[in-house]
């Protein structure tokens, strides 16, 4: 075998092999869409994240915005704090609420932006004061089974309680 | 009968032995091949040429089972998802279970069984007729000549073969999928990009192929420069090289999945 | 398709053989610095090396002039192998030294060593030649892995030494298509490549058939005359060698029994020369292994 030949071959199968990867990133993965040039920070307290994970997506009107970039605990307050990284592209009125909310019945959880009226916008830093915590299927089943006990024939008023 | 239990004892003893100390004469030995690497980039024509031999060779096989496998699994997938009302997740299924795992493990064992035997066999057969002596004295180190070019040039394919693995597995799922039984095509490639990660998935998936290449390389290139210099001793260390090298794929890949995938 | 060249027949050895110029031009470099020790290239003193607890040389003297061809004859497994390996810095003795143009093999550090062994050649018992490569390659391995010299250069010299062995119209062939005589050929070839100052042939003539064997034999002489090099055949072929060697030395479990100039072997009366020259199935070197009375074996097997 003659080494143009064989130059030919491996140089044909390394950019097969790339072209592959390039195809796993762009195509199959979520490179295209993660790649935020400019992002800032805000961060948000909340009573109960339910099963929130790093890296699940912040949405607005159910457009990809941001990440969820960490997970703490507070220790003085209780809370669950969550930083999230912003699309720097997006701004969003400082009285803008932050919801966990379920994408279907039983799929991923993700941080749910929605947008107040104020004029001013949220800066890098900054805490979004208003919130809403996940809903938990248990206590909402064992709340609607306690209040149908308790109440007898039940017309309105449930499901007000949590979200 | 306590004369039994101390020959059974003294025998599991001498295994444990033999396999530690084997162990040991292949980490010194993928040292000295790390010392001796210079060469293979120094006159990378040596290495292009081997990864001729174990990249561009094993792309056959490596391309038809990724496809066979992706198209099986969309129909396996299909059959499951469509029971719960998410068919459409079949992308995340196909794409998740082939970047991650099936790619790096199946093109692993396919890639040990291809180029790893073939490599242990020519370097067993080299020794056995005297040319690696007759190199040595001819003053050229064959570690650095003949095993670390190979070594390399399996770090060097296998991720490739990897991807292509996964890659084509996604194509065969995305024609069974959406073709055969008839998935909705946006769905199927939304889904999965909303699911896959590019730094978690694909590139620990790399990583994992990286690793695995390695690993196979090595038992390889050892079993053959290793190996008792006869026809049945090339024989032995080629079946070696095979059931070792799976073996290993298959822990390391445990390993590593349970270090990558732990936050997740 | 394949055929051996056509030689002349073998005649007893003659001076125009040994000084007929094959080789008209030679590296420059090799014999450099080695005008150490005498006249003398290689000298064995009181070796000793074993295997394991197997010992296969036991106080073993030897000395190589320069310039000479020398062979090392004994049965099969006496040590001549491991002699030669020993030489080339493959083994360390576990007594004694080796001296290869005045250096200590065995206290060489790797680098010093391959230095040395630059300037070695060794063709082995079946060539091992590089499977992989064409002949014109394999002659070319040692001059493109060690020198710098151009890629026309490189096939001056390698036609030269390919015709030196007769062998110029093979240069395209695998060895696989080679005959048993042509591969030991081309191995030559190669080990002439950088024109060593010690040639070591490991069994030049097993295997092959008579005409190859003489081919080989003459080509083993003019080669070290041509090239002003000294030799060291390992064999067991006592009639090829004793037309071409200048120095024999028998070894027989792991020690010297006998040396001399083929003259003195041929009039030896020594027992044990006599059987090796005259080939005779029994004599010092017994027929039998070892073994115990054959009645009692049999009758113990026929018990059983």
């Amino acid at each position: 075998m003659k080494r143009p030949i064989i130059d030919l071959w491996v140089g044909f199968f390394v950019a097969l092999g790339i072209g592959a990867l390039v195809f796993l990133a762009l195509k199959v993965g979520n490179l295209a869409s993660a790649n935020m040039s400019e992002t800032y920070v805000v961060s948000a307290r909340f009573d109960n994240i339910g099963g929130l994970k790093v890296r699940a997506p912040v949405k607005s009107a159910g457009v990809v915005v941001g990440r969820v970039t960490a997970i703490g605990f507070d220790q003085d307050s209780y809370e669950a704090v969550v930083s999230m990284t912003i699309d720097g592209r997006y701004r969003f009125p400082r009285d803008t609420i932050a919801s966990i909310l379920t994408s279907g019945l039983l799929g991923e959880q993700y941080v749910g932006f929605d947008v107040g009226g104020e004029p001013e916008f949220l800066k890098g830093g900054d805490v979004i004061k208003i919130t809403q915590s996940a809903v938990v299927l248990e206590k909402l089943i064992g709340q609607f089974l306690f209040n149908k006990a308790a109440e007898g024939p039940v017309q309105e008023g449930q499901g007000q309680n949590n979200k | 009968m306590l004369e039994g239990i101390a020959a059974v004892l003294r025998a599991m003893g001498g295994w444990v032995d033999d396999r530690i100390t084997r162990l040991g004469v292949a980490s010194r030995f993928f040292v000295l091949v790390l010392l001796h690497s210079g060469t293979s980039f120094r006159r990378l024509f040596l290495t292009i040429r081997e990864i001729y031999f174990v990249g561009v060779l094993s792309l056959v096989i490596i391309l038809v089972s990724g496809v066979f496998v992706g198209m099986v699994l969309g129909l396996q997938g299909y059959d499951t998802l469509q029971r719960y009302g998410s068919s459409e997740a079949l992308g995340v299924l196909v794409a998740l279970s082939l970047v991650r795992e099936l790619g790096p493990v199946v093109a692993g064992l396919l890639f040990a069984s291809r180029a790893g035997s073939a490599v242990t066999a020519e370097i067993g057969l080299m020794k056995a007729t005297e040319q690696l002596d007759a190199m040595e004295m001819m003053a050229v180190n064959p570690v650095a000549r003949v095993v670390a070019p190979r070594f390399w040039a399996g770090v060097i394919s296998m991720p490739l073969l990897a991807a292509l693995f996964s890659a084509c597995g996604i194509l065969g799922g995305y024609f069974v999928g959406v073709h055969l039984i008839g998935v909705d095509e946006g769905s199927f490639w939304s889904q999965m990009q909303a699911a896959v990660d590019f730094r978690e998935d694909i590139v620990n998936g790399v990583i994992k192929s990286a690793v695995f290449g390695a690993l196979v390389s090595l038992i390889a290139v050892f079993e053959g420069y290793d190996c008792v210099p006869t026809a049945e001793g090339v024989s032995a260390a080629t079946t070696r090289t095979v059931v070792t090298s799976s073996l290993v794929i298959l822990a390391a890949d445990f390993i590593l999945t349970a270090f990558m995938f732990r936050g997740a | 398709m394949i055929t051996e060249r056509p030689v002349a027949p073998r005649r007893r050895l003659a001076a125009d053989v040994r000084r007929s110029s094959m080789l008209p031009f030679a590296f420059p470099g090799p014999l450099e610095g080695c005008r150490v020790s005498g006249g003398y290239l290689v000298e064995i003193e009181d070796v000793s090396f074993a295997y394991d607890n197997r010992p296969v040389l036991t106080g073993i003297n030897m000395k190589i002039p320069r310039g000479r061809v020398v062979a090392i004859m004994g049965g099969s497994g006496c040590g001549k192998t491991t002699t030669l390996r020993l030489i080339g810095g493959k083994l360390r003795p576990q007594r004694g030294v080796v001296r290869v143009g005045g250096q200590v093999v065995h206290e060489l550090d790797s680098g010093a060593l391959y230095q040395l062994r630059r300037r070695m050649g060794m063709l082995f018992q079946f060539g091992a030649l590089f499977t992989d490569m064409s002949v014109f390659d394999n002659v070319a391995f040692q001059m493109r892995e060690h020198t710098d010299l151009s890629e026309e250069l490189i096939r001056d010299l390698v036609l030269m030494k390919l015709n030196a062995v007769g062998l110029r119209g093979a240069q395209d062939l695998m060895p696989s298509e080679l005959s048993g005589g042509m591969a030991r050929r081309v191995a030559l070839a190669r080990a002439i490549a950088l024109d060593p100052m010690l040639m070591m042939y490991d069994e030049p003539f097993a295997g092959l058939d008579p005409i190859s064997l003489g081919v080989v034999g003459k080509l083993i002489r003019r080669l070290n005359d041509a090239l002003g090099a000294s030799s060291i055949v390992v064999t067991h072929d006592i009639q090829e060698s004793l037309l071409i060697v200048d120095y024999i030395y028998f070894v027989s479990e792991g020690r010297i029994v006998a040396e001399g100039t083929p003259a003195d072997i041929r009039a030896s009366t020594d027992p044990w020369v006599h059987q090796f020259v005259w080939a005779e199935a029994d004599g010092p070197v017994p027929f039998h292994y070892p073994a115990g009375p054959y009645g009692r074996d049999v009758l113990e097997a026929a018990g059983a």
